[in-house]
């Protein structure tokens, strides 16, 4: 197999553009994916500082890698979830990506600083430990950015996130998260704008990029993430793209070209129902917000 | 050749020669899903792979929280 566009033999085969690429050539398609995305959704001005929430894992070191690449001043928010060897694992390689860039990293840590894991608190709330650690995530990075002052989160979702949460959404109907499911929300009051810039690249090729790219990277899996519905979701995907390529783009695409425009009145109509949660001051829909309810069951479970 | 299989970690002895769709079909593995790795780089599906290979066949699935 050539690449497409230089006729060298091939490193990486993408059957849903029906092209082989070489190394230089394939890492040159990542970036100018994401590139496109940035513009093309009007995630990020030329000034803006964007915080990159970075597990360790490929997707987000790749996000990371790539931004400062296009010369974006991005830092990057590790947060440790206290998740065993895991978690000290995946920070590592956080550090040394961060070190070998000479770039920011900041750190929190769940447990030293909120009194709190993943798995205390997925057990203390009763949620499963992926909604917990979401929650989580998802509430220390709007909170981080806003208080170092940044314009944007961005966080590595992929395709086949997005495919795969898009696909979850539908089979619930599930209208607000719907409404929400897009590349970039804007920002608001209590809110810091959040973009997605690599929608457009497939988590194989994100992975391809780091190995290519010599970017160290955790290949395991978080422990807690077995028996996840969102991996049977990517696998059922994966079987359709394999005998039919293009099928989770067109899918993601298509929800956002033609349906998304018509569900955002309704994440629009939920975000002005929300006020300040009255312990952390982050906007939230009713009373405390979840983020504050979890760890108060975490830290008062005997 | 011996290949590599991860999450969980393990190792398999594959008569060589064969090509990389090949010995991912054998596996029963999707080719959506992982990345085949050798001496470091990356193959495509038409590559053969000799008896003498170190394969790795890296998943690249990640769940979770998303």
């Amino acid at each position: 197999m050539r690449c497409r566009v230089c006729r060298q033999p091939a490193v990486i085969e993408i059957r849903r553009h029906n092209a082989g690429f070489c190394h230089e050539c394939f890492a040159k398609h990542c970036r100018d994916q994401v590139a496109r995305t940035v513009e093309s959704y009007s995630m990020l001005s030329g000034d803006d500082r964007v915080l990159v929430a970075v597990s360790g894992g490929k997707d987000s070191l790749a996000l990371w890698d790539i931004l400062l690449r296009l010369g974006y001043q991005a830092d990057g928010l590790y947060i440790g979830l206290g998740i065993g060897d895991y978690s000290s694992e995946s920070a590592g390689y956080a550090r040394r990506f961060a070190a070998s860039r000479s770039a920011r990293l900041v750190e929190v840590d769940l447990p030293g600083d909120f009194g709190f894991d993943i798995p205390t608190g997925s057990r203390a709330a009763k949620r499963a430990p992926c909604s917990a650690c979401g929650l989580s995530k998802r509430h220390l990075f709007n909170s981080e950015a806003l208080k170092g002052g940044y314009q944007a989160i961005a966080t590595g979702h992929n395709l086949d996130d997005e495919a795969a949460v898009l696909l979850g959404n539908v089979l619930r109907w599930d209208l607000a998260y719907l409404g929400r499911q897009q590349p970039v929300l804007a920002e608001g009051t209590g809110f810091v704008r959040k973009i997605k810039p690599l929608v457009r690249l497939a988590e194989r090729e994100t992975a391809a990029y780091c190995v290519l790219e010599g970017i160290d990277y955790i290949v395991e899996e978080c422990p807690m993430s077995a028996g996840n519905r969102h991996l049977g979701y990517k696998e059922l995907l994966n079987g359709v793209e394999e005998t039919s390529p293009g099928t989770k783009t067109a899918f993601l695409f298509g929800f956002l070209d033609k349906v998304a425009p018509l569900v955002g009145q309704v994440a629009a109509a939920e975000r002005e129902s929300l006020h300040p949660c009255p312990i952390c001051a982050n906007p939230t829909v009713s009373g405390t917000c979840a983020f504050c309810k979890l760890a108060e069951r975490a830290s008062s479970k005997p | 050749m011996k290949v590599l299989l991860r999450n969980p970690r393990r190792a398999l002895e594959v008569p060589g020669p064969v090509t990389v769709a090949s010995l991912l079909a054998h596996l029963e593995i999707s080719r959506e899903a992982v990345l085949v790795i050798v001496d470091g780089t990356l193959v495509t599906g038409d590559s053969l792979l000799d008896d003498s290979a170190s394969v790795e066949i890296r998943p690249v699935i990640s769940g979770g929280c998303v």
